[in-house]
């Protein structure tokens, strides 16, 4: 048997000879493109409610004080969800992540308001930042208590602290004054840092960009997909899983917390009762509209940041149609059930397509 | 009583030619005896089968040999070395790679990158931007050198069939260059073709001096096809040290057979 006749050294599973493979046609080519850039149908769907609504309610729609509001919509959102989609792709949540974006913000008020330089306390809150997503992070590695229940928790305590600290009472934030020169005009730094209308999106847009690079060209960003994709098999090629969980903890706050302070000189004041589940929900459903799945191993971060921006566009849409902010809610949802089952049936003709 | 014997045993010299030897390893969990003083010799460059029922011993003695577990007493020794492993990392600086079945692979990244997990190459220092170009290369070329095919590099593990997948795991355990291999059921689930893939791929890296491999399996025929030599592990000893050329399919279960109903015997005696 052992010394039997040598077999032929080219044996290859899957590719018996004399039967090739059939050269794919149009049809299925279409289909694998879709199949592996998730990010396509999410953009198509965009791209589709953008002609809609600008065709619906014309240049109401597509002027820029209507673009810009849909770009204040989609801001928050794609902040916190570029960040969430790391942590979607590690199978873990980051459910603080919207209360994190508001939390920021208080920081570097009342850092501010204990005579620090705006630079300062600025950098300060987002150390702070980086901190909560560091005890996120530490609590779930090491304690073994699921994310989910860690961040929910870490949420309602960053709240509780805002409403403490804060007296409950508005407040404005700092930079605006700050950033006034005494010519009356808002210097660079106050433009870059959210007064100018565009701003924060831009913030949000390179930062999107910045974590697509990361977790599709550096070490870090395979560590994630590795650990996310399977954490035994990962763990056992000497990955550091949970070193790997911890940063990703700590990159999703510090996003939420830097566009944060963005949104809240945009907006010029800060609300104690403001809550951010609010804006994780809906991070969170732009994560899925976007095409990542909730089971870990895959994700993408562009697809994360279309989300947003469809969410913006419907939000901004309708409104301008004239359909009741009700009726947004609904839409919300059939987009995030239909963009899921989307998700669940590609995984399926993947795995259907194995060779073998 | 083998416990004592062991003990009181001076070391030997180690068996010539051997690339792993175990001698005398006991192992109890609790008020369970699990081995009872287990001796195996690995040679340089041989393909060993080790089988045994479910719950004779054999993962116990496989997560002793991968660092996993500790054993109570006996000696281990890698070419002719006594060791003793604290962990998994451990086993591995001293050259001893696991290949778990079908758990390796991380199905949603490319093959060249499984093969590359935990060593990726970068470049651009503190960006560590992975060095795509250099990894598919030098993938290529190493699959290519041990006669691995896979449809392509760049192939997701997930798209793989379950015997590609099992060869490409095998692979980046020896890019490391272990002494030992230790494979678990490398055959377990695959059709006749996928298991000739893998069955030339072990005999290969072994016949090439690269490495001795330990395969565990609980299925002969498997065994028969992989491997130089069998040993059956039963009740928590060797009891069979066979050559597979000297012996065949027939004579080896008649043995465990026998051994199997020898060892009922002495139970029923202990309890008479």
């Amino acid at each position: 048997m052992t010394s039997g006749a040598p077999a032929p050294p080219a044996a290859p599973a899957g590719h018996p000879p004399g039967q090739q493979r059939p050269h794919p046609s149009l049809g299925h080519r279409v289909l694998r493109l879709f199949l592996y850039q998730r990010e396509l149908t999410p953009i198509l769907i965009t791209a589709g409610l953008f002609v809609y609504f600008a065709i619906r309610a014309g240049s109401t729609f597509t002027d820029q004080l209507s673009l810009s509001s849909a770009a204040g919509y989609a801001g928050p959102i794609g902040a916190i969800a570029v960040g969430e989609v790391l942590l979607l792709v590690l199978a873990e949540i980051d459910l603080s992540a919207g209360q994190v974006f508001l939390f920021s913000a208080w920081v570097n008020w009342w850092l501010y308001s204990e005579g620090l330089p705006v630079w300062l306390s600025m950098s300060l809150a987002l150390v702070v930042c980086c901190g909560v997503g560091a005890i996120n992070g530490l609590i779930t590695v090491r304690l073994n208590v699921p994310s989910f229940v860690t961040t929910l928790a870490m949420n309602f305590i960053l709240y509780g602290l805002v409403l403490i600290y804060s007296n409950y009472t508005q407040a404005s934030p700092v930079p605006l004054s700050q950033y006034a020169s005494p010519n009356g005009h808002v210097s660079f730094a106050g433009q870059v840092f959210g007064v100018w209308q565009w701003s924060e999106i831009l913030w949000v847009v390179a930062i999107a960009i910045v974590a697509h690079l990361l977790l599709t060209r550096t070490r870090f960003g395979v560590r994630i997909i590795a650990t996310g994709g399977n954490l035994v098999g990962a763990a056992e090629a000497g990955v550091p899983v949970r070193r790997v969980k911890v940063w990703a903890f700590v990159l999703c706050s510090f996003l939420a917390g830097l566009v944060g302070l963005v949104d809240a000189v945009k907006y010029g004041s800060l609300d104690p009762g403001n809550f951010g589940v609010d804006y994780i929900l809906y991070a969170v459903g732009a994560c899925v509209i976007g095409g990542t799945a909730l089971t870990g191993g895959r994700g993408t971060v562009i697809g994360a940041f279309i989300g947003a921006i469809l969410i913006g566009i419907l939000e901004d849409g309708l409104t301008l149609i004239g359909v009741s902010t009700n009726d947004f809610f609904v839409w919300v949802g059939v987009v995030i059930i239909f963009a899921m089952a989307l998700n669940v049936q590609f995984d399926r003709l993947i795995a259907r397509s194995r060779a073998a | 009583m083998s416990e004592q014997a062991v003990e009181t045993t001076p070391p030997a010299p180690a068996s010539a030619g051997a690339a792993l030897e175990v001698r005398g390893v006991t192992k109890r969990f609790g008020a369970i005896v699990v081995l009872r003083g287990v001796d195996l010799v690995l040679r340089q460059g041989e393909v060993l089968g080790l089988v045994g029922d479910n719950g004779a011993g054999k993962s116990t003695l496989v997560k002793i040999l991968c660092g996993f577990h500790q054993q109570d007493s006996g000696d281990v020794l890698v070419g002719g070395e006594r060791v003793r492993f604290h962990s998994v990392e451990d086993a591995r600086g001293h050259g001893i790679e696991t290949v778990y079945q079908d758990l390796a692979l991380i199905p949603q990244l490319p093959v060249y990158q499984n093969l590359f997990l935990g060593h990726e190459l970068t470049r651009m220092g503190p960006l560590r931007l992975l060095d795509k170009r250099r990894m598919r290369n030098l993938s290529r070329q190493y699959l290519d050198e041990i006669r691995v095919r896979v449809p392509s590099i760049d192939a997701e593990a997930e798209q793989l069939s379950g015997g590609q997948r099992q060869a490409v795991a095998v692979a980046r355990a020896v890019r490391a260059a272990p002494k030992i291999l230790l494979l678990d059921e490398p055959l377990a689930a695959m059709g006749a073709r996928e298991s000739l893939l893998i069955i030339e791929l072990v005999k290969d890296l072994a016949a090439s001096g690269r490495v001795s491999i330990i395969v565990i399996d609980h299925n002969y025929a498997h065994l028969f096809e992989l491997c130089d030599r069998i040993n059956v592990l039963q009740g928590g000893r060797i009891t069979t040290d066979q050559l597979v050329h000297e012996t065949s399919l027939e004579t080896l279960t008649e043995l465990m057979v026998s051994s199997y109903r020898r060892e009922l015997d002495e139970i029923s005696d202990d309890g008479a």
